[in-house]
């Protein structure tokens, strides 16, 4: 470390040797020191960022067929013999065949179909070129039938979904060797799906029903979409938004601009900085020992979890909004108190709108938070099975609903793969969310945010 | 009424009170000649606020404490003798509610008549099919006393909220013609509105205090009920985990704690090097336009939830470990392991760690470099013998910070590092942390009498307790040390 006053002094034997550039052994021991530490700095950073890149690429690779789904398109002939018995076309006699008494149709299909496309393979009967069909298809053709009564006789052109394991074969999911072992789809079926892609009955596009459909049970993939999960989260971060957004900015308020330096302040500060660093769990805890088991809240609803989750971002808040009343200089107060404003006049009247791109920039920060935490809601009862969509607000508050990143959990607990990519998808659909609301949050940033 | 048109009506009174009191001002001051104290939209701030605010709050305060009353009644007049064997009042009590429910859909759908329900008996009709055609499925027939219990709990809601009806109307009307009658040119309408927002300042700042109380007083009401039906000794010292739904269940926390502490210290193990070296390069050695680069995408893996962590874990990770080092090492073939959680954990927690760090190693005064480097030192002596201690208080209260996230992480760890509750040192094993038997304990039907639910708050309160503490001694390290620049 003293390499000038070893030269002066000449007490280390042969460094007057050489010139001085010429590094010793121990500057280069140093210098070498200094170069791996750096490398080891930069390798951290570069660790860090790989991270983000193969989890968010993990995810990616995933889930995105998720968005795409295989289609077949059958020729289904309404027949009157099945659908209508007594021909009188009465909605509540139709109304009582069940779907078991409409897969028959769409198997005589699915017969009908092979036969005109010249199509015939070794060892497939009628009901296994039915399986190429998903379980769900009967349940759309008796809605279709009940909407349109006249159309019992007709032969219509239905898009139907295909099976789980036939759309897993076109994502690479399912191969004919693993079919082999497979009890739900034999190689047969999968040469039957590749001469119906040939003959164009068979196609795969985008899946819209991935954002609008409901969740499905475990032997129909194909057909579970989010519908109900991006609904319910819609209406927690609703709630979340009406409570903790009034809640938090009065809170910050008091707090920032009128409390008087006693024993309860100091209590309500230690308390919002504990409560930013309690495990999530342990809100929902909370939310089913007081909102469900005192309060008689009924489980899995969006009004109980849209109140955890306001108590859980309630410190985001109130830490944001606390910041950006902050960077309001005094010299806005002291004017409006000059000119004769009240206390409160002067705060709300001027402070507070000045602060407010900064409140709205931590309130969707806050929202983001709340929109993907999982671990409470699983305690309140949101990882129930529901198919049912929830009503409109404020009667839906109370309906039982799921959440996106709940829905993620429960996929992930299912046994067919197919699932894993359906929760995959719905992350990217959570990140995209996610991502917005950031990218709204620093967009209001850049724009408003005002320098002193 | 439903609770969303009292709510409206209350709201409307309200604002028709804010025209009327602002009028009523305006037109005293006029009659008597006399300068009004306040401008006038004050005095209808005022009737607002008056006719608003309490009847709103009584709302809330009647909704919260309505069932609980009503039950705590129907629940003491239930005889003994219908709570099936083995099995709790609570669960009658859930029955109660949904054939209470299923009577309001039988009116609703089937067109039934109040009188017709009044004479319905439990033990004439057969009120489960009945029930089961508007949909509410009940798992047995339905005792007469269970019946009349329901009857009585449905007859009780519906007077309960027509007096709640009553009652908050009332309020928001009296209120509100008392405050239009105060007005007089000399009231002071800004104070009085003006004291009345800051009472509403206050309530909505003691917000955070009452969810304090509520999760303390929740944890330790239902873990002093755990330990009425278990012993505490047991709890805190056994080394088997092993709940049975049928009693009989040994739940040891020791395993748990093992296996929480055993994730954190693999993902503290990641986190922290990675994590300060990341403070360090970024603080120190990077360019400007690096460090604009990197430290916004690493702290991008701050803004993920856990859930994402969660099915990295479950998909990528997992499957990878137990394929590549963990079975052609012959050390398990579980693709959810302690490594597999503590290290996506790990990820995790880098940012937390690097962004503590930074703002703690940026906070050491530059003096103290300029010393360094006039003495002769390299950058990373600087750092390593004069930073970093000076820094430490700092990144030891940041570590502590991260080891509390750690602990209370729940996602990835029910995720990632499985169910199996054992105390073993193979990190390649599944084993289980005290958040995940929470989830697992409580999700699903549970019954509320049981240890083995109850169970879950003992845990919970645990987990509060060590989380709490880390932080408290976190934050206090990191003031004390914030102190010594200032």
């Amino acid at each position: 470390m003293t390499d000038a006053t070893a030269n002066s002094t000449g007490g280390t034997p042969g460094r007057n040797a050489g010139s001085l550039f010429d590094k010793d052994p121990r500057t280069r021991k140093r210098n070498a020191a200094e170069t791996r530490f750096r490398m080891m700095g930069l390798a951290a950073v570069i660790f860090g960022v790989l991270c983000l890149v193969g989890l968010l690429g993990s995810i990616i690779s995933n889930g995105v067929s998720a968005f795409s789904q295989t289609f077949i398109i059958v020729d289904v002939f309404l027949d009157p013999a099945k659908l209508d018995k007594d021909g009188d076309r009465d909605p509540d006699k139709i109304a009582k065949v069940t779907t078991f008494g409409y897969a028959p149709l769409i198997a005589t299909a699915m017969e009908q179909a092979m036969e005109q496309a010249n199509i015939s393979i070794e060892g497939l009967g009628k009901k296994d070129a039915a399986e190429l069909v998903s379980k769900e298809a009967p349940a759309q053709l008796r809605n279709y039938v009940l909407n349109n009564i006249d159309e019992i006789g007709e032969t219509v052109r239905f898009k139907v979904l295909a099976s789980g394991r036939i759309d897993g074969y076109y994502k690479g999911r399912v191969t004919m060797a693993s079919a082999e072992l497979d009890r739900n789809v034999s190689p047969a079926q999968l040469q039957l799906a590749d001469q119906l892609k040939a003959a164009g009955l068979l196609s795969t596009g985008f899946n819209w029903q991935f954002f609008t459909a409901p969740d499905a049970s475990d032997t129909r993939p194909e057909a579970a979409g989010l519908g109900v999960a991006i609904l319910g989260s819609l209406y927690m971060m609703i709630i979340v938004l009406v409570l903790a957004l009034p809640l938090g900015v009065a809170a910050s308020v008091y707090l920032e601009e009128f409390a008087p330096q006693n024993w309860l302040t100091d209590a309500i500060e230690v308390n919002i900085a504990n409560l930013a660093a309690v495990p999530s769990i342990v809100f929902g805890i909370l939310g089913l020992a007081i909102f469900i088991n005192m309060a008689g809240l009924p489980q899995s609803a969006p009004i109980v979890g849209g109140l955890v989750l306001t108590l859980m971002t309630l410190p985001t808040i109130i830490i944001a909004t606390r910041a950006a009343l902050k960077a309001v200089p005094p010299s806005i107060r002291d004017a409006a108190l000059g000119v004769g404003a009240s206390k409160m006049q002067s705060v709300f009247h001027h402070v507070l709108p000045l602060a407010a791109p900064g409140i709205l920039t931590g309130t969707i920060i806050g929202l983001a938070q709340a929109l993907g935490e999982t671990a409470p809601l699983l305690l309140i009862g949101m990882v129930a099975f529901v198919r049912e969509f929830p009503d409109g607000p404020p009667d839906g508050f109370f309906d039982p609903a799921s959440a996106l990143p709940v829905q993620v959990y429960n996929w992930t607990q299912r046994g067919d793969p197919a699932f894993v990519e359906r929760a995959s998808g719905a992350i990217i659909v959570l990140l995209i969310f996610l991502v917005c609301m950031n990218a709204l949050a620093i967009v209001l940033r850049r724009r408003f945010e005002r320098r002193w | 009424m439903s609770v969303s048109i009292i709510t409206l009506i209350v709201l409307g009174i309200a604002v028709l009170g804010f025209f009327l009191g602002r009028q009523r001002a305006l037109s005293l001051s006029a009659s008597s000649g006399k300068r009004l104290h306040s401008l006038p939209g004050y005095y209808g701030q005022m009737v607002f606020l008056f006719a608003a605010v309490p009847a709103l709050l009584l709302m809330t305060a009647w909704l919260f404490m309505q069932p609980i009353l009503i039950e705590g009644r129907i629940s003491a007049n239930i005889p003994d003798s219908v709570i099936p064997e083995g099995g709790a009042r609570s669960l009658v009590m859930a029955d109660v509610r949904r054939i209470a429910g299923g009577l309001d859909a039988l009116i609703a759908d089937s067109g039934m008549t109040e009188t017709a329900l009044d004479q319905m008996r439990a033990d004439e009709t057969d009120v489960r099919s009945q029930l089961g055609n508007v949909g509410v499925a009940l798992g047995s027939d339905v005792p007469v006393q269970v019946f009349e219990a329901a009857k009585e709990y449905r007859a009780s809601s519906k007077t309960g909220s027509l007096l709640m009806s009553i009652a908050v109307l009332a309020v928001c009307g009296l209120f509100a013609a008392w405050s239009l009658l105060r007005i007089s040119p000399d009231q002071r309408a800004r104070n009085v509105s003006e004291g009345f927002v800051l009472a509403l300042l206050v309530g909505a700042s003691l917000v955070a205090i009452l969810t304090t109380v509520g999760i303390v007083t929740s944890l330790l009401f239902e873990t002093f009920h755990f330990f009425k039906l278990y012993p505490a000794r047991e709890f805190f010292f056994s080394t088997v985990w092993n709940p049975q739904f049928r009693g009989g269940s040994e739940l040891g926390i020791l395993p748990l704690l093992w296996g929480t502490l055993y994730v954190s210290f693999i993902a503290l193990l990641l986190a922290v090097p990675v994590g300060l070296m990341i403070a360090i390069y970024l603080a120190e050695y990077a360019s400007k336009a690096m460090r604009s680069v990197a430290k916004p995408a690493i702290e991008v893996l701050a803004g993920i939830p856990t859930i994402v962590y969660g099915l990295f874990a479950l998909i990528t990770v997992g499957p990878f470990l137990r394929d590549w080092l963990a079975q052609p090492m012959g050390l398990g073939n579980s693709s959810s392991s302690v490594l597999t959680a503590g290290l996506v954990m790990g990820i995790m927690l880098i940012p937390f760690v690097s962004s503590l760090s930074d703002d703690i190693i940026n906070a050491v005064p530059q003096s103290m470099r300029d010393g360094s480097f006039g003495l002769g030192a390299t950058k990373s002596e600087t750092i390593r013998q004069v930073i970093l201690p000076a820094a430490l208080p700092g990144v030891v209260g940041a570590v502590l910070l991260a080891a509390s996230r750690a602990i209370g992480e729940t996602m990835i760890v029910v995720m990632g590092a499985g169910a199996a509750a054992k105390l073993g040192l193979n990190p390649f094993e599944a084993m289980t942390t005290v958040t995940v038997k929470i989830v697992s304990q409580l999700t699903g039907d549970t019954e509320f009498a049981s240890p083995e639910t109850l169970v879950a708050f003992a845990l919970g309160l645990t987990l509060f307790v060590f989380t709490l503490g880390l932080n408290v001694l976190a934050l206090y390290i990191v003031r004390k040390y914030r102190e010594q620049y200032e």
